[in-house]
């Protein structure tokens, strides 16, 4: 697991702000973040912490006159060596990245799939569109993608439509679809969210498999930390619209460096631990208090009215970002002490 | 299985008829639960813990089979006669959000069942909608709000609290935790198993998470497309899974810990449909460990160790 050299994806700085009836809100607020070739970067966070719409200003596709990216940079490298800002391309040039670059997968398959049109040709449609593939070649890479990601069967799944598949199914479908133009990044948001765990099992282990076979970068949304173990080299935490901590993902998970990585990683029941909790009787580390609302942050570190470890400087300004180690950063003007 | 249960299911089954065929969704459902004690119910989406934990409260019909509640056979109840029984049982939904009224102030929610059952004057109402808010950690001063105005563990709470108004003796609580972000699903956890101890409660508790699962219950049904496939002792079954299918179910649950062992094992397939189940074993067309004989009959419950049940003929794995 070697840190990539050069970054496909590197964004800088990134803030996208929402318009709302309250007025505008910042749901992120100057992320900094990069993904290697063939590096899978994790996400995570809570409910509302700026995952998704992290990822949807990566391929623009925010809300129009809702949702726009404020300030920052988001440079890709696509496929013929060529570096832009995703930030500043129109949705003309954006159209081309998409399905053909940058291949995506949601959590709700359904979502990308048109129930009006069989698997195969919806996976055949990005060769089409973006190779101008002719049908009959397109829909036979269609039915090897479809094998690829071990469905089985898969001449006669491609001639169905996806109300007739499992969500698994529909799952693997939506990834050979993503993957149908060889992307160099592929983003995937909860891909796994809404799978019973033995299907997630499933999923994770394709995508793993995918990701090594054709040395894509992977940005991999989720609020699930034991995924993030599963899957990732490098994982970002989220709170209230900026990362906290960031690393290689065994060092952060090893060594939480902010406060509120520690909270998650201790209030995560864990298997065979509940057990020695309940016999000593104690329970679970639970983090007190709610997430803050956008429209109403706290001063100084969004994190502060939930932490234990708070003193009065904490809400003084907005932590910076500070290096544990060389690969390691922490939002917290403690980080020393936490985790000690 | 315990002497004098407080509550006994005998060969629970439920059916349903969809487009012509007929759906076998509960089948030779049995199991008891002890005064006091909690009990999990596991199982992938569509096993049917919901069904189970509703037609324990006769909140659906069973097709067939026994529930007795305290010594009372529920399952032939008159209404008047279920719905004096009602308040002792209470139902906590998975859905903080879509259970609770918006038009209704929480004060008006955590009053309805007792209103309903005529019990106490509007004074005393109040009283105990105050006293359940205390004791689930929400302010007095939520009485006169509106559920939307809370976060969704606030919301938890009060449906926790709504429950506990009518002084039950018995919770099924279905997913109570499974829409809940992690930091707040563990304070809803403690509360939930703080109130259990407290007050005594007697609970079936529903989650597919089995982590959450060990955490807060003595003994846990694994469940398969409608069929038990192991019960055991919490401590026991975490530490010695015997069915195969709990085995992988296990497995597949991933590890923060980044020294976890990575050798998982991946159950192949999909999780067949109601509508053509497999004959004998229903696990066994993913089962790592299915031999011929397993499509034979239907495996019943056999005592592997004591208190531990499971399913499943093979006696030779380890
Ligand atoms: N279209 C929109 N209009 C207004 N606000 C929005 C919109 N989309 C997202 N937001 C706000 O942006 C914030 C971040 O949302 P985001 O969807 O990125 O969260 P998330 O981390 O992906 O959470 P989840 O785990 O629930 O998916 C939230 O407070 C959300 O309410
Ligand atoms: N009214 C109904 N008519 C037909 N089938 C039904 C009905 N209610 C439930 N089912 C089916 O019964 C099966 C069990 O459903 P149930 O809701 O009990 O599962 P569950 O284990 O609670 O799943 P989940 O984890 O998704 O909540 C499912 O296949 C479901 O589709
Ligand atoms: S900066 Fe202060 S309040 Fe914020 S996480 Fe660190 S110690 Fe806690
Ligand atoms: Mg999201
Ligand atoms: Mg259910």
């Amino acid at each position: 697991m070697n840190a990539p050299t050069e970054p496909i994806l590197d964004i800088r700085g990134l803030r996208t702000v929402f318009r709302t009836r309250g007025g505008e809100i910042t749901a992120v607020n100057g992320i900094d973040l990069t993904v290697g070739a063939g590096e899978t970067v994790a996400l995570v966070g809570e409910s509302g912490s700026g995952k998704s719409v992290t990822s949807l200003s990566v391929m623009r596709l925010l809300t129009r006159n809702i949702g726009s990216i404020a300030a920052g940079s988001i440079h890709f490298r696509s496929k013929d060596g060529r570096s832009r800002d995703l930030a500043v391309l129109d949705e003309q040039q954006m159209r081309q990245i998409r399905g053909d670059d940058i291949g995506m997968v949601f959590q709700e398959p359904m979502s990308s799939l048109n129930p009006v049109f069989t698997i195969g040709d919806q996976i055949s449609e990005p060769l089409r569109v973006h190779r101008n593939a002719a049908r009959k070649s397109a829909m036979e890479a269609a039915i090897t993608l479809l094998e690829q990601v071990g469905i089985p069967d898969a001449r006669r799944r491609a001639g169905q439509y996806p109300h007739e598949l499992s969500g698994g199914m529909r799952q693997r479908a939506t990834i050979a679809m993503a993957l149908a133009c060889d992307p160099t990044l592929l983003i995937a948001d909860e891909p796994t969210t809404a799978l019973d765990v033995t299907i997630q099992a499933q999923i994770l282990d394709l995508l793993l498999k995918l990701q090594r076979e054709r040395g894509m970068g992977v940005l991999f949304v989720t609020h699930n930390l034991g995924v993030v173990a599963e899957i990732a080299h490098r994982v970002a935490v989220m709170y209230a619209g900026r990362i906290v901590e960031q690393g290689p993902v065994a060092e952060v998970f090893r060594n939480p460096r902010h406060p509120y990585t520690l909270g998650l990683l201790a209030s995560m029941p864990k298997l065979g631990e509940a057990t020695r909790l309940k016999q000593d009787g104690q329970k679970l580390a639970a983090i007190p208090g709610v997430v803050p609302s956008l429209a109403n942050m706290p001063g100084g570190c969004a994190f502060s009215p939930r932490c234990r470890f708070a003193i009065g400087a904490c809400q003084a300004g907005v932590p910076m970002l500070e290096s544990v180690d060389a690969v390691h950063q922490s939002r917290c003007i403690r980080w020393q002490e936490v985790g000690q | 299985m315990t002497a004098t249960p407080f509550i006994s299911v005998r060969d629970l089954a439920k059916h349903y008829v969809s487009r012509g065929t007929r759906l076998n969704i509960l089948e030779g459902i049995s199991f008891d639960i002890a005064k006091g004690e909690v009990v999990g119910l596991v199982g992938e989406s569509g096993s049917g813990k919901t069904t189970i934990g509703r037609s324990v409260l006769r909140l659906v019909e069973p097709s067939a089979g026994s529930v007795k509640f305290d010594g009372t056979e529920l399952t032939t109840l008159s209404s008047a006669q279920m719905r004096r029984t009602r308040p002792r049982m209470q139902y906590i939904f998975q859905d903080p959000f879509a259970s609770l009224s918006p038009r209704m102030t929480i004060g008006e929610i955590l009053t309805e069942g007792l209103k309903i059952q005529g019990i106490g004057t509007r004074r005393q109402r109040v009283d105990r909608a105050r006293a359940a808010l205390e004791q689930v950690d929400l302010p007095a001063d939520a009485i006169h709000r509106y559920a939307h105005e809370f976060s969704g563990g606030q919301r938890q709470r009060i449906g926790i609290a709504r429950a506990l108004t009518l002084a039950p003796e018995f919770l099924v609580a279905d997913e109570p935790v499974s829409a809940l972000d992690v930091s707040i699903q563990a304070q809803v956890i403690n509360l939930l198993r703080d109130l259990q101890q407290r007050l005594g409660l007697t609970m079936l508790f529903i989650s597919h998470d089995l982590a959450v699962v060990e955490y807060i219950c003595d003994r846990v049904i694994v469940l398969y497309l409608g069929r038990i496939m192991e019960i055991a002792p919490s401590a026991d079954l975490y530490a010695r899974p015997q069915h195969p299918y709990t085995r992988a179910l296990l497995s597949a649950i991933p590890s923060p810990d980044p020294d976890a062992p990575r050798n998982r094992q991946i159950l192949k397939g999909d999780i067949p449909s109601l509508a053509n189940p497999p004959s004998g074993c229903v696990f066994r067309t993913r089962c790592p460990n299915a031999l011929e004989a397993c499509a034979g009959v239907a495996p019943q419950l056999r005592q592997v160790a004591p208190g531990h049940y499971k399913a499943c003929i093979r006696d030779d794995l380890n």
